[in-house]
């Protein structure tokens, strides 16, 4: 029982930090009906950005700086980049989004090198929030869901409750009649795009420092968020969100569970050759869910794919 | 081979008249002949064993960029899992050379048909899925599958090999009157037969009824289905030969390298040859061709010059992305009318103009990042650097300076001389000079 409450804390983490970068994937596919794949190149740019911050003016400084400096920089790619592609169709967005991921990768090799950046945890987070029967759960987990959670509700609010977010959702679903009422409805794609990737930056800000910041962190999550969205059904907000935790905590299930395909076989029936190496079937025998815990949510999206293309809370077809 | 892929298809004849196949011509079969020819001398030209192994290398990334442009500029269909088909193909032509007994009977050149039915087959699979529809949808499926299959690789152990991979012997195969392909050259030959097989077997599928009606699905899906053809069977047919031939570049592959890894299925690869592709030009049957090419000597000879040649490619890549969507391919076909028309001349003396101050502009660019990169990561104490031949100190401003000033008169004079150059080559382009 309390390691249930151990993981179900866990994969909220996983699950959270999943949201923040899906939530604006999912808001920039809604707006301009593009998938972007740089997605968490953005997320990486966040972590480097508050790691170059954080060695002047220290964490929080970070904090604050670095989301608005990536947002800054997706709004620019925006307005200058994919504005540009747009008028080719969405297949070349997709590729343009892809050569970007692949270039922020390697301007991030060129500027902070391959290896692994000193991005750590502040000091006034080291410590133990509180422990469940003898597992302790650090402050800084606490603190990234205070973060992650306060930033849907944020975002939430001037979705639901503002007047620019009601212009967006408008424009969301009619942008042309928005654009007849007298709206900038580019500039309101190239703020969209802008607070997307932006949330993506705080995603990396708080992220950097446990899941460590290196070159290839956005290639790790990378794939992931776009799995989580699809299965989220694309363009729904409460979609990312329930998708977000589902993988969160079916991950951090998996892999905290050691179940072993040998008792699942051995239970309807079946007996174990011996000796295992020399069986055809040794690597089905040997398989356990900590091994197929990264594969999970693919086949998760593959099968929704198939089967229900709109995803769990999405209206229209991917 | 130099024939544009046709855009639009023609309107749709109203008796059901049965296309009339196009009579082999010399003018036709030239750049084939030519093509032939070119591999047959090459090995005369560059005989280094390193640079057999570079044009291998080439072959092998032609018949798969090809491969994938059946899919993304034939079919329309944008994949980022294509490595996938390829790899197992490999994998599956490895495990047939580790089969002694079985492979003892087979002379080599036939075993990458193997790898092509077995990618084949995993096409199939995955294809009676995944090609339901086009954009988007069949993209993050190929991505998924993908994904899988190469997280698989590590799982699977008894197929894939786990971490290390799997490795083979090619000389074990039935001598092939002679020949046991000990030798790079001889590897070499054997590819090259493989490429003119399989480009001539793919062009040939693009000239067929269900080829051309790819690219009606990939134009205009709904037009496609008024007329009376299934969209998501023509992608499904399109989509596993694709899967064949990435299957035959996949045993050339096992051939060539003798080894494959988790590297052959995965993302990387699955991207790069997007890239190869794109860089190409989709809109042509060639395209890929010069675009695998133009990588691979990027991929080899670059990188021995410098650390950060990704990086180019990807700012190269991302440029092709935006102001030449055609790629490589399409600059080049762009000029076939004023050279028709007799005008090219016209464009020479403001190419000069346009041209010299963007290479200059954009060589300043690379060595500020070069003096940039070394003055960042060079060992400590290390300060010396060679660029051009010239060897100078890094952490001075002077060579900055210069690479910096350069790059931006560079740009300043191309920018200045770009609209001239448009004109000129809109001049070109129209009989009369743009007059009538």
């Amino acid at each position: 029982m309390d390691l249930i409450l151990v993981n179900l804390i866990d994969g909220l983490v996983t699950g959270l930090l999943l949201f923040m970068l899906s939530a604006g994937l999912t808001l920039i596919f809604s707006m301009m009906g593009v998938l972007n794949f740089a997605h968490a190149s953005f997320y990486m740019l966040g972590a480097y950005f508050a790691y170059q911050v954080s060695v002047y003016l220290g964490f929080w400084m970070g904090l604050l700086i670095a989301p608005p400096a990536v947002g800054l920089v997706g709004a620019m790619i925006e307005r200058y980049g994919l504005r540009r592609v747009h008028q080719y169709g969405h297949v070349p967005e997709l590729i343009f989004t892809f050569g970007l991921a692949l270039l922020i990768e390697e301007a991030v090799q060129f500027i902070w090198g391959k290896d692994q950046i000193a991005y750590n945890i502040p000091e006034v987070l080291q410590f133990t929030a509180f422990s469940i029967a003898g597992n302790s759960i650090p402050a800084y987990k606490v603190f990234m869901i205070f973060i992650s959670v306060a930033i849907f509700l944020a975002l939430l609010f001037v979705l639901t409750r503002t007047r620019v977010g009601m212009i967006i959702q408008a424009a969301l679903s009619y942008p042309r009649t928005v654009e007849a009422l007298g709206h900038n409805v580019p500039l309101i794609f190239m703020g969209v795009f802008g607070v997307g990737t932006g949330l993506a930056g705080v995603a990396g800000v708080i992220a950097g420092p446990v899941l460590s910041t290196f070159p290839g962190m956005a290639v790790v999550l990378g794939s992931i968020v776009f799995v989580t969205i699809v299965i989220g059904g694309l363009g729904s907000l409460w979609g990312a969100l329930v998708a977000s935790l589902l993988i969160g905590w079916i991950t951090t299930f998996a892999k905290s569970y050691n179940l072993r395909m040998e008792d699942l076989l051995t239970g309807i029936g079946f007996s174990r050759p011996e000796p295992i190496w020399d069986s055809a079937w040794a690597d089905l025998w040997t398989l356990t869910s900590p091994q197929i815990a990264d594969i999970l949510p693919y086949l998760l999206m593959i099968l929704i794919l198939a089967f229900r293309p709109y995803g769990l809370f999405g209206k229209r077809d991917v | 081979m130099t024939e544009p892929d046709q855009k639009h298809t023609p309107p749709p004849a109203r008796t059901p008249v049965r296309a009339r196949p196009a009579p082999v011509t010399l003018a036709n079969a030239l750049p084939w002949i030519l093509g032939g020819l070119f591999l047959l001398a090459m090995p005369f030209i560059f005989q280094s064993n390193s640079a057999i192994t570079i044009m291998n290398q080439m072959a092998i990334t032609i018949i798969f960029a090809l491969s994938y442009n059946m899919l993304l500029g034939q079919g329309g269909m944008l994949s980022f899992g294509h490595a996938v088909y390829m790899g197992v193909g490999g994998f599956l032509c490895v495990h047939i050379m580790n089969w002694g007994d079985v492979f003892a009977l087979m002379p080599l050149p036939v075993l990458p048909v193997f790898g092509g039915v077995f990618g084949m087959g995993l096409a199939l699979i995955v294809g009676s899925f995944s090609t339901r529809k086009a954009g988007t949808i069949f993209a993050m499926i190929s991505l998924g599958v993908g994904e899988l299959i190469a997280a698989c690789s590590v799982i699977i152990v008894a197929f894939f090999g786990g971490e290390e991979g799997i490795s083979g012997d090619r000389t074990y195969g039935l001598p092939f009157f002679g020949v046991e392909f000990l030798h790079q050259i001889e590897v070499y030959y054997l590819t090259a037969f493989w490429l003119m097989l399989s480009a001539l077997l793919m062009f040939l599928f693009s000239r067929t009824p269900i080829g051309r009606m790819a690219n009606a699905v990939r134009d205009n899906p709904e037009r496609a289905e008024f007329l009376g053809y299934s969209a998501r069977w023509v992608r499904f047919y399109s989509f596993v030969a694709a899967g064949f031939f990435a299957g035959i570049a996949g045993g050339l592959f096992a051939i060539n390298y003798e080894i494959l890894t988790e590297e052959n299925l995965n993302l990387a690869t699955s991207g790069q040859i997007l890239l190869v592709t794109f860089l190409g030009g989709v809109g042509f049957f060639f395209g890929p061709i010069l675009g695998a090419i133009l990588f691979t000597l990027l991929q080899t000879v670059l990188s021995l010059q410098t650390e950060i040649w990704q990086l180019y490619v990807g700012v190269l890549f991302l440029a092709t992305v935006m102001y030449f969507p055609g790629g490589l391919a399409g600059v080049l076909m762009m000029h076939a009318l004023p050279l028709r028309l007799g005008r090219a001349g016209l464009l020479v003396g403001p190419y000069i103009r346009t041209l010299v101050p963007a290479v200059v502009c954009a060589l300043g660019a690379a060595s500020a990042m070069e003096i940039l990169f070394h003055l960042r990561h060079a060992a400590l104490g290390e300060s010396e650097m060679t660029l051009f031949w010239i060897t100078f100190d890094s952490h001075a401003p002077l060579p900055l300076a210069i690479a910096a000033v350069a790059a931006v008169a560079g740009f300043w004079l191309a920018r200045r001389s770009a609209p001239a150059m448009a004109e000129a080559w809109h001049k070109a382009s129209t009989p009369h000079g743009g007059a009538a």
